[in-house]
């Protein structure tokens, strides 16, 4: 990992006498995407806010590019290289262009390259026919988009995001999510987002922090976390599909061939091949039995190796090595039966449309983050 | 009706003869009602951009005693002011009794609470998070204030249209510390109490219309700035 661009120290945040938020450490290398989730009052806005350097915090330190932020002179002068993202837009009683330009002149830009910023803004996010068009009359996704268009306009070097899509329906939130997901990839904009939603992180994030009653519960990388959760609770909130990053080996018919960890999986989505996506499995969907089953309609039936197993409530958690990871739950009947424990090997069964593709990556480039 | 008519009639008559004496008391009333409402406006938006962005013990006290202040009956503030005043009272070193400082200085205190109040509501209806928002755009406290300022203007020239209304269309006040002597603090409306317990109704409708007449025109030079460049 790289020189840490932020670094969060013994942080402690009390409101009204009590302790709403307590973070041991946390650091950020530059180009992470953390995302904090976690349910409503898990501490995640507060974290944002105390990152933002707007809301000092009670004791702990907080470190950006190795410098603490402990004056009020220090937290100015980095309110200029951070820039926040709420819930709702949050735009002035202005035009569009208005609004991105408000924000560039706080930070001294004027002229002909105030007007080239509000320009290169409102074209990242598809906004450029709307600049002359009133904040107030905007829909939720374009005023978002605004708003997004209005930080990002500023360039900022860590770009704070407290759950800026949950007011959106379901396609405009996907389209959005989307082209934040592209800008902050060319960009290279580390950032931070707040959600409550696992698939909004696993579409944006590389790093994961489960939070709960102001503590996080598990942080590290993307799959790591979502993969492997430490416990029952970050496993309700994000243990809920392994995450796969695969390479289309080839495309037809709504169907993908993947490789992955040496292995060919199939699944049902639209890519080109060559290129990375980053796939999920859902344990339910996920059987396992002693020998591949000829008669089965499962297209998919890789071999593999029980790595761990985790007593979860009436159920097993069953975490296999396949290549790649994958996990399922298996009731106790079923333990005993197939005599799962760490060593033996089984097949793991499920059928392409289970795989569903979560991302995809760039023609050729990298696999997709995590 | 023929009263009202006749008094339509002399008003113009006398705004087209730009009767010096009438003249004198239209400019004077402008001048005094416009400096103490640019004084409210400073002394009043002061107090609610620090009422609205500090969080303090007894918080919800000010906020009353604010909204309380906004419906000062003119008169009594006459009257305290007065006794201030006085010769012999404390500030009667100063010797302003009876001139248009005086006056100023009373319709100051009638239109600060007014300004403050109706202020502190406008800026308390902003979205809580807005100054977080502008923050962290990298704003200063002072950018900060200034654009909460800038999003909350309609209401905030609203607040300085009700404190301007107020103070122009006063008399207790105005009699109390000014005493509307002739030639130095006979206002419009001072002038039209006069005339009309004289009996000179068609001067006091006069008098009326002309006060009408600067009220509008106020209230209609602060509404275009009000609306001016909102986009639509």
């Amino acid at each position: 990992m790289s020189a840490p661009l932020l670094e969060v120290q013994d942080l402690l945040v009390r409101r009204g006498g009590a302790t709403v938020l307590e973070v041991s450490a946390l650091a950020l290398a530059p180009g992470d995407v953390l995302a904090l989730i976690g349910p409503n009052g898990a501490g995640k806005s507060t974290l944002l806010l105390t990152l933002a350097a707007l809301l000092p915090p009670a004791a702990g330190t907080v470190r950006f590019q190795g410098e603490a932020l402990d004056s009020e002179r220090r937290r100015q002068a980095f309110r200029r290289r951070v820039t926040m993202v709420f819930q709702e837009p949050l735009l002035f009683d202005n035009t569009v262009g208005g609004n991105i330009a408000t924000g560039l002149r706080l930070h001294g830009v004027s002229g002909a390259e105030l007007t080239h910023r509000v320009r290169e803004a409102a074209d990242q996010f598809g906004i450029a026919h709307l600049l002359d068009r009133s904040a107030r009359r905007l829909s939720g996704g374009e005023g978002q988009r605004a708003a997004l268009a209005r930080a990002l306009a500023l360039r900022p070097e860590l770009l704070l995001l407290d759950e800026p899509f949950s007011a959106l329906d379901p396609p405009t939130r996907s389209g959005l999510m989307d082209d934040l997901g592209r800008i902050l990839a060319d960009t290279g904009t580390t950032a931070v987002l707040a959600t409550h939603d696992q698939a909004e992180a696993a579409r944006l994030a590389t790093r994961l922090a489960v939070m709960k009653d102001g503590r996080i519960r598990q942080e590290g990388g993307l799959r790591q976390v979502m993969n492997h959760p430490g416990d029952p609770f970050v496993a309700a909130f994000v243990g809920m599909e392994s995450l796969l990053p695969c390479r289309v080996v080839s495309a037809a018919e709504g169907l993908l061939t993947l490789a992955v960890g040496g292995q060919e999986i199939i699944a049902v989505g639209e890519a080109e091949p060559g290129q990375g996506v980053l796939v999920g499995i859902r344990p339910e969907h996920v059987t396992l039995s002693l020998q591949t089953d000829k008669t089965s309609s499962a297209r998919n039936q890789v071999p593999g190796t029980v790595t761990k197993v985790i007593p979860w409530g009436p159920f097993h958690r069953v975490e296999l090595s396949c290549g790649f990871d994958l996990c399922t739950w298996v009731t106790p009947q079923s333990l005993a039966e197939l005599a799962l424990a760490p060593g033996r090997p089984v097949v793991a069964a499920f059928k392409a449309t289970a795989v569903h593709v979560i991302r995809t990556g760039s023609q050729g480039g990298p696999e997709p983050l995590a | 009706m023929d009263l009202i008519w006749e008094g339509l009639r002399q008003a113009l008559a006398l705004l087209l003869a730009l009767d010096p004496e009438v003249l004198g008391i239209t400019l004077l009333s402008l001048k005094v009602s416009g400096i103490a409402t640019l004084i409210s406006v400073v002394l009043g938006l002061g107090a609610a951009v620090a009422v609205a962005l500090n969080e303090f013990p007894g918080k919800r006290v000010v906020i009353a005693l604010m909204n309380t202040g906004m419906g000062l009956p003119p008169v009594v503030v006459g009257l305290f002011v007065t006794v201030l005043l006085w010769r012999n009272g404390p500030f009667g070193f100063l010797g302003i009794l009876y001139t248009p400082a005086a006056i100023i200085l009373a319709q100051a205190v009638i239109a600060t609470p007014i300004i403050a109040g109706l202020g502190l509501a406008a800026l308390q209806h902003l979205p809580p998070a807005l100054r977080l928002q502008i923050l962290s755009l990298g704003a200063t406290r002072s950018q900060m204030i200034w654009l909460l300022l800038k999003e909350a203007r309609l209401p905030l020239l609203a607040a300085v249209m009700a404190g301007f209304g107020g103070v122009i269309s006063e008399v207790g006040a105005s009699i109390m510390v000014g005493g509307n002597l002739k030639g130095s603090t006979r206002v419009l409306t001072t002038a039209t109490v006069m005339e009309s317990s004289r009996g000179n109704f068609e001067v006091a409708f006069a008098l009326s219309f002309i006060l009408l007449v600067l009220a509008f025109s106020v209230n209609a030079l602060l509404t275009h700035l009000q609306q001016r460049g909102r986009p639509r």
